[in-house]
């Protein structure tokens, strides 16, 4: 019983963060909708930790909650990896910037050395 | 002007305040007739301003990205002006510009011509882990290209106008990958690559890394530069 109330708790509190940064606008869309698909699905688990149970036996792991404990594993890594591949792609965003302006610059200083301007 | 070539000399440069001046002086003593482009790589200190006065043109990137990072500017910079060819020189000193038109002559035959430290010229040695290193990146790479290649991680090279193109929009920024991995992509792209035996000198700033440890490291990453390089695409 004690361990449905500490699962609970988390459960609602999760939700709440989550919600939260979505109405502060935080969190782009594309992640509004995984994290709240992510929360609907915990949340009933967090109330009734062995909903899972018959589906754990079925795939043949002992318990609902090993089973929801690595489920969750493989969802986090799946997550960190796609964190790593967007923080790859605007690395390489912010590298074409970074040409872009110090190309600008260059210009923009040849422009001044033709005509130097009279300010 | 080489040969009716447009040629532009990129020195990536980063925190070189100590021989930008001399490196862009002398590309200009012995070269008239060349563009030098100094690419800043976010340097902190007054590289640009330095390179500016020697006479060349400066580019500097708002942060430090790397020698591959430097070089597809470098690239992008050559292929908006129009430029025929773009060599490579590094600015601590180490590559002698008189062996330029050598390099730029042999791009009639090839795409890539590679100024090559262990080729006959000069007494340029490297030993250990280094060493295992260099003999693993040119036995593979000499096989792929079909032609002997000795010194892979030179950074004294000239290029052509069509890899100018491709560098332009794609030169990777990774340690190593910069000169390992390109040379993979162009002799994939089924271009000609071939070697320039050159002297080199010893630096006129900064200190070269010979610890053993950081030995072992760049032997580990050349081997995984490589390995990645090779099963791209």
């Amino acid at each position: 019983m004690r361990l449905t109330v500490l699962t609970a708790i988390t459960g609602v509190l999760v939700l709440a963060v989550i919600f939260e940064l979505l109405r502060r606008r935080q969190l782009r869309e594309k992640y509004a909708v995984l994290w709240m698909a992510v929360g609907v699905l915990v949340l009933p688990l967090a109330f009734f930790p062995h909903a899972l149970d018959d589906l754990a036996s079925k795939v043949g792991v002992a318990t609902g909650i090993s089973l929801l404990l690595f489920s969750g594993f493989v969802f986090l890594l799946l997550v960190c990896v796609h964190l790593s591949w967007e923080s790859s792609r605007l690395e390489e965003e912010t590298r074409t910037l970074a040409e872009e302006v110090a190309l600008i610059r260059t210009e923009l200083a040849k422009r001044e050395e033709r005509e130097p301007s009279h300010d | 002007m080489i040969n009716g070539k447009r040629v532009l000399v990129i020195v990536p440069a980063w925190e070189e305040s100590e021989s930008i001046d001399a490196t862009v002086r002398e590309i200009r003593d012995v070269l008239p007739e060349v563009d030098v482009l100094v690419v800043d790589d976010g340097s902190m200190d007054n590289t640009s301003e330095i390179a500016r006065n020697a006479g060349a043109i400066v580019t500097r990137l708002p942060y430090n990205l790397g020698v591959g990072g430097a070089m597809r500017l470098g690239y992008l910079y050559a292929k908006q002006h129009g430029y025929d060819v773009a060599v490579q020189i590094d600015a601590d000193g180490q590559h002698d510009p008189r062996y330029l038109p050598k390099l730029v002559d042999r791009l009639d035959e090839s795409a890539l011509v590679i100024g090559a430290r262990f080729a006959g010229e000069g007494d340029y040695k490297v030993r250990g882990p280094r060493k295992w290193s260099m003999v693993m990146l040119s036995f593979v790479l000499s096989r792929l290209a079909k032609r002997k290649l000795t010194d892979t991680t030179s950074g004294f090279r000239a290029c052509n106008r069509d890899l100018i193109e491709l560098f332009a929009g794609w030169y990777p920024v990774e340690y190593l990958g910069d000169t390992v991995e390109t040379t993979v992509r162009v002799i994939r792209l089924g271009y000609k690559i071939e070697q320039v035996p050159v002297a080199m000198r010893p630096r006129a700033g900064g200190t070269p890394s010979q610890s053993p440890v950081k030995a072992m490291i760049y032997l580990g990453r050349a081997f995984i530069t490589l390995l990645l390089a090779l099963n791209r695409r």
